[in-house]
């Protein structure tokens, strides 16, 4: 009998634990509000200056040539200059990049999600930690992109209606 | 056929009606419980025996006359004054009814851990002496499913007696037992009821039985007490009704067909 | 039609009567502290290989389908996102829901039904216990407790489950599903998911104690009982399911 009810206190113990753990997860790993382990691979931290990052959000890769070598691990609005400073940390075995390499933010499919795709320089000198990327190209906005379309149409109409 | 009220009456039972869906139970039943006697109710099956215990202990209300428990009315209590009055009385139920998730110990312990507040050893030692009572002390530890059906009322019997009532309610103790454990138990019965001197209500239909231990005995027919008396004076009546069930008549007042229509017309009829 | 609508009414009443009648015993019950770590166990602990199970093979049918579905638009990254927020938001709180029933609330329910036909409540009332706060409320609060953690159990295993097929097996990146993941799933998502989850539990705990406490007292009650546990169950789990979707979605 005791050791039924011991038993039982175990299972039911390690029931709740699990139950928590689980309730933890999903409250904070998985929100964006919440707390995230550091999953960061050994790497290096280097920073571009975007004018406009569209939704690129912490944690999107980071690539070259569409190889993964990093992810985005911060988003910041400088104030200084109206621009967005984005972090980005790469893995230390790619440590031989040109420090002219160019950094554009680009699309996954029409859709999809953003993502910070590297182009390479010709550079001798490497990107290190801390230093910055200086080429940058913004992030499509399809919306920008739309208006602008029409916008075209429309002048064009009008330069036709004064022939 | 109302008995005075005596100051003895422990269980007073006064002109009762009691109907379920329209099918009379009980017609005007008057019945008496006298303190320190064992009072048995005897009758065919079907005459409401299970629903007279059920309108002793307040769990159902008669749509006339009184019900006396105590000198209290039972069917007035509301549910705490109802409770403390069964805790004055026990109840040995038609199977047992143990806890099928508790050992014969916990069964036993039951009633006083929901009642009381008794420190383990203490309480370890009411049990035991109950279970003694009714010769399990040894299988306190057994679980409720590894018993007989004999050991399985005694147990139930044990846990009846835990709160020492004033009043033990046994509904149907025999049904079902062999010769063996049906002497332990008629033998419980009474020992409890001499040496401890607790008031005893047994409903049966085992004349042969209760006849030997009952100080009194009613005969239930037609929604009322049909005779009344010592056992020998049950026997000496000569009414039909009660001579049918003490001797066991397969026909008299209580028919052995059904009613129905007219044997030879049904037989001889182009059924469906 | 008027007859079925009063059957309907009476069904209703009596289980909000009920309700209210556990829950006045709730309190009280807590003073015996095993019966409700008991009653965690029976529902809870017992079922947690299949809700795991079943989290897994739920999880990996959203990586399938999921992945089949966004990647005609080139999004096959939220799959990440897809797969947490309908877990989380919907399929994690219903199936589990759906899944106790048939594990947990028919157990239930035959249980106390049986107790009912062996007289044990009976008897139990004869001892002037209130079966229903010694018997009744312990396995009702232990039903409400153990749901929010199975569903929780659930949404995690589903997820990792939804990952070992987009990530390991298609290959969606590994990144972007987490972080996609991450950034879109908000705590609201997951206190819908919750609160839903918590709603479940009280519909699906107190119609298996209902019908069990008010099982005919025969064999053929309790089997019938049973059956109706899963099937009122079922209809209360997914009508709520809208409601509070609705709800939701508006406030």
């Amino acid at each position: 009998m005791n050791t039924t009810s011991r038993s039982l206190e175990i299972g039911t113990g390690l029931f709740v634990l699990l139950g928590f753990a689980a309730l933890g997860f999903l409250t904070t790993q998985l929100p964006a509000s919440g707390m995230r382990l550091n999953r960061a691979a050994d790497s290096y931290q280097v920073m571009a200056r975007f004018d406009n990052v569209g939704d690129l959000k912490v944690g999107a890769p980071v690539t070259m040539a569409g190889v993964r070598i990093g992810r985005v691990t911060a988003v910041a609005f400088d104030p200084g200059d109206f621009k967005a400073v984005v972090t980005l940390a790469i893995e230390r075995r790619y440590n031989q990049i040109p420090d002219d390499s160019d950094a554009a933010i680009q699309t996954s499919g029409l859709l999809g999600a953003k993502y910070v795709g590297l182009g390479a320089g010709g550079s001798s000198a490497y990107l290190a930690n801390g230093t910055e990327i200086q080429v940058t190209q913004s992030a499509l906005v399809l919306e920008n992109l739309v208006n602008k379309m029409f916008a075209g149409f429309a002048g064009k109409k009008d330069g036709d209606a004064k022939q | 056929m109302g008995l005075p009220l005596g100051a003895d009456a422990v269980v007073e039972v006064r002109d009762v009606c009691y109907a379920i869906g329209g099918r009379s139970i009980f017609d005007g039943l008057n019945l008496t419980a006298r303190r320190g006697q064992i009072t048995a109710v005897m009758g065919p099956s079907g005459t409401g025996k299970t629903t007279l215990l059920r309108l002793l202990m307040g769990a159902i209300r008669p749509d006339a006359g009184q019900i006396s428990v105590f000198g209290e009315e039972v069917a007035q209590l509301r549910r705490p004054a109802l409770y403390s009055l069964r805790r004055r009385i026990g109840m040995l139920f038609q199977n047992g009814a143990l806890m099928s998730d508790l050992s014969v110990f916990e069964n036993v312990a039951f009633p006083l851990r929901a009642h009381m507040r008794l420190p383990e050893p203490l309480l370890r030692r009411l049990v035991l002496m109950k279970l003694q009572a009714v010769g399990l002390r040894g299988a306190a530890q057994m679980s409720t499913a590894a018993l007989s059906g004999g050991m399985a009322r005694r147990v139930a019997l044990a846990r009846a007696i835990a709160m020492d009532p004033e009043l033990l309610i046994y509904d149907e103790p025999f049904v079902g037992l062999d010769p063996i454990s049906l002497g332990v138990i008629l033998r419980l019965i009474e020992t409890l009821n001499s040496t401890l001197g607790i008031t005893s209500i047994v409903v049966t239909h085992d004349v042969e039985e209760i006849s030997r231990i009952a100080h009194h005995s009613y005969l239930l027919a037609g929604g009322r007490a049909a005779a009344a008396g010592t056992p020998a004076e049950l026997r000496a009546t000569t009414a039909p009704a009660v001579n049918q069930f003490l001797k066991g008549l397969p026909d008299g007042p209580v028919p052995f067909h059904v009613p129905a229509p007219d044997y030879r017309v049904q037989l001889l009829e182009p059924g469906q | 039609m008027n007859t079925a609508l009063g059957r309907a009414m009476l069904r209703m009443g009596r289980v909000a009567l009920f309700l209210v009648r556990v829950l006045a015993q709730c309190l009280p019950s807590l003073r015996q502290p095993r019966l409700l770590v008991l009653q965690i166990y029976n529902a809870g602990a017992r079922s947690l290989i299949i809700v795991m199970l079943c989290g897994l093979f739920v999880g990996m049918v959203l990586g399938l389908q999921g992945y089949d579905l966004l990647q005609r638009f080139g999004s096959e990254s939220a799959l990440g996102v897809a797969a947490a927020l309908g877990l989380v938001r919907e399929l994690g709180p219903v199936i589990t829901a759906l899944l106790f029933a048939g594990r947990a609330g028919t157990s239930l329910t035959s249980e106390i039904g049986l107790m009912r036909a062996t007289d044990q409540l009976t008897a139990m009332e004869m001892m002037a216990v209130d079966p229903v706060r010694r018997v009744v409320a312990p396995r009702f609060l232990g039903g409400i407790i153990a749901m929010p953690l199975l569903v929780a159990i659930f949404n995690v295993i589903g997820i990792f489950g939804a990952q070992l097929i987009g990530v390991g097996l298609i290959g969606v990146e590994s990144g972007s599903f987490w972080s996609q993941m991450q950034s879109n799933v908000e705590l609201g998502d997951i206190n819908e998911g919750l609160i839903k989850s918590m709603c479940f539990g009280v519909a699906c705990s107190l119609m298996a104690v209902y019908e069990g406490y008010h099982a005919e007292p025969t064999a053929e009650g309790v089997g019938l009982a049973t059956t109706r546990t899963v099937v009122s169950s079922a209809v209360l789990t997914l009508l709520l399911d809208y409601m509070l979707t609705a709800a939701f979605l508006h406030s």
